[in-house]
C-alpha cells in the first residue's frame, strides 16, 4: 500500500488526484448553507432529542440498570 | 531518444540499453521528484483559490437569524455493563432496540437496549476488536480488529448455539481493521484498515469487489452515504485527510485536508450533502460536499483533548462528539456553538451513535461500559 510506495510514486498519485479535484464542479457556499438550514428547520420539530418524547412513548422509562447522574 | 545500437549482438544490446535506461532514470528521478512536488504545490494552491472563490462565508454566518436551540434535557437511561475491557465500537440494529458492541477484551456482545439482556456473546481469536456493525436484516453482525480480518457472524435464534462457530471471514487486509459497515444489504461489506486502503467485499463468496487507494497512512474511520444519495462513502485517517469515494468506480472523488492531526471519525450528514469529522487536533469540522469545502469548525479554547467520534441528531441540528477527556460535547451545527455537555463516562468516549429513529444516543467508552441516553419529556 502507500507505505510500500516510493516518494515519487506517492507524489504522482497525489498529482493525479489533484488534477481531478481541480476540475470538480462546485456551488457557492451561501447557497448550500441555506439549503442545509432549510433541511434542518424542516426536520427540527420531529427531532426527538431536541423536542423530547412524552413519557408514555418512552421505552426507557424507569431507571433500569442504574442511572448515574453527575 | 535512446542511442542507436548495432544489431550484431541483440542480447548484450538489450542488457546495455537496460542499464543505460536505469542510469538515466536515476538522473530523471531527481529532476522529476522536484518538478512533481512543484506541480503538486501549484495545483493545491489553485484548488484552494477555486474553493475560496465561491463566497468565503461560514455556515454560522448564514445561520445568524436561525432561532437558538433551547436547553437540552438528555439523560442517561441505561448503562450496559459486561465488557471487561475498553469498549471500542458499537452499532445499532435497525429495530432501534438491539445493539452490538466490541471490545479490547476480545468479545462481541449483542444487547437488548431496553432490558439490558445480553442476547449473544462471542469471543474473537484476538483482543482489540476495533470495529463492529449490525447487518441491515438484523440477522448477523460483522466485526474485526487486530486479526486484520473482518468476519460476519450470523446470529442464531437459539441462545444455546455457539454463534462464533459460524463465523465467516469476509475481508482480509494487511493491517488492523479500523471500521466496517454493511452496505444496503447483508450481501456486501465495506471495510477500512490500518493498511491505508478500504475495500468492498461480497459476503457470500468473500470476493473482493473493489478496492480504494489514496490514503497515505492508516484509515481510522469510514461512513456510508445515506442510501437515498447514491453510492459513495467517506473515510478519514492518520494522513489528516477525509476522502469521498465512488463505490462503483473505486475513484476518490473529493478530498479534504483541513485537520491538523489524525482524523478519528467521519460521519455523513442526514441529507447526504455534507459530513463531519472528529480529530486528535481537538476540533470537529463540517464539510459541504456541493461547495467542496469546510464550512464550520467546532472548537473551543477550553477543549484540548482529541475528539474521537461524532454523530448527528435526526434533524442534523445537533452534533454529538465524544472526546478523550471523557465527555460528550453537543454542538449546534448551524451556529457553531456548544449547546451542552454530557458527563458520566469514566474514561475516553470511543463511539457515539444515534439510534435509527433518532430517539436515543448510545455512547461506548474505555471505561468498559456503554450508555444509552435520551431526552426526558418537556412540556
Amino acid at each position: 500500500m502507500a507505505r510500500d510506495m516510493s516518494d515519487k510514486e506517492i507524489l504522482k498519485m497525489e498529482l493525479d488526484q489533484l488534477k481531478k479535484e481541480v476540475s470538480t464542479p462546485r456551488t457557492p457556499v451561501s447557497a448550500n448553507c441555506t439549503d442545509t438550514i432549510a433541511f434542518v428547520e424542516g426536520l427540527l420539530p420531529n427531532d426527538p432529542l431536541i423536542k423530547g418524547v412524552p413519557d408514555d412513548k418512552n421505552p426507557y422509562k424507569g431507571d433500569k440498570g442504574g442511572c448515574i447522574i453527575t | 531518444m535512446w542511442p542507436v545500437w548495432s544489431q550484431t549482438n541483440q542480447t548484450s544490446n538489450r542488457l546495455c540499453s537496460c542499464f543505460l535506461k536505469m542510469a538515466c532514470q536515476g538522473l530523471q528521478k531527481g529532476e522529476t521528484l522536484a518538478t512533481l512536488k512543484k506541480e503538486c504545490e501549484s495545483l493545491k494552491k489553485k484548488l484552494e483559490e477555486d474553493r475560496g472563490k465561491l463566497n468565503d462565508v461560514e455556515l454560522h454566518q448564514v445561520a445568524e437569524k436561525v432561532e437558538v436551540v433551547g436547553a437540552l434535557s438528555i439523560k442517561t437511561r441505561r448503562v450496559l455493563k459486561g465488557h471487561t475491557n475498553k469498549v471500542l465500537c458499537m452499532d445499532w440494529c435497525k429495530d432501534k432496540r438491539r445493539l452490538v458492541s466490541s471490545s479490547q477484551d476480545g468479545k462481541v456482545i449483542v444487547w437488548d437496549g431496553f432490558t439490558l439482556n445480553k442476547e449473544h456473546g462471542m469471543s474473537m481469536p484476538t483482543t482489540w476488536v476495533m470495529a463492529c456493525a449490525y447487518a441491515p436484516s438484523g440477522c448477523a453482525v460483522a466485526c474485526g480488529g487486530l486479526d486484520n480480518k473482518c468476519s460476519v457472524i450470523p446470529l442464531s435464534l437459539d441462545s444455546n448455539e455457539n454463534c462464533a462457530a459460524k463465523k465467516k471471514t469476509v475481508a482480509m487486509h494487511t493491517n488492523y481493521i479500523s471500521g466496517c459497515t454493511f452496505t444496503n444489504s447483508d450481501m456486501q461489506l465495506l471495510s477500512c484498515s490500518g493498511d491505508g486502503t478500504s475495500a468492498l467485499w461480497d459476503v457470500e463468496s468473500g470476493q473482493l469487489l473493489q478496492s480504494f487507494h489514496g490514503h497515505t497512512s492508516d484509515i481510522l474511520s469510514l461512513d456510508l452515504a445515506p442510501s437515498e444519495t447514491g453510492n459513495t462513502f467517506v473515510t478519514g485517517g492518520c494522513d489528516k485527510k477525509a476522502n469521498v469515494w465512488d463505490m462503483r468506480s473505486g475513484q476518490n472523488i473529493q478530498s479534504f485536508e483541513c485537520h491538523e492531526s489524525d482524523i478519528n471519525c467521519v460521519k455523513y450528514y442526514p441529507s447526504g450533502d455534507a459530513f463531519a469529522s472528529a480529530s486528535d487536533d481537538a476540533t470537529c469540522r463540517f464539510f459541504d460536499l456541493r461547495a467542496d469545502r469546510e464550512v464550520a469548525v467546532f472548537q473551543k479554547d477550553s477543549i484540548v483533548f482529541g475528539a474521537s467520534t461524532v454523530d448527528f441528531s435526526l434533524s442534523g441540528r445537533l452534533l454529538f462528539a465524544g472526546y478523550n477527556d471523557y465527555t460528550i460535547n453537543v454542538w449546534d451545527v448551524l451556529k457553531g456553538t456548544r449547546i451542552s455537555m454530557m458527563f458520566g463516562h469514566e474514561n475516553r468516549v470511543s463511539r457515539v451513535r444515534l439510534s435509527p429513529d433518532g430517539t436515543a444516543l448510545c455512547s461506548a467508552s474505555w471505561d468498559n461500559t456503554l450508555r444509552v441516553s435520551r431526552s426526558f419529556p418537556h412540556e
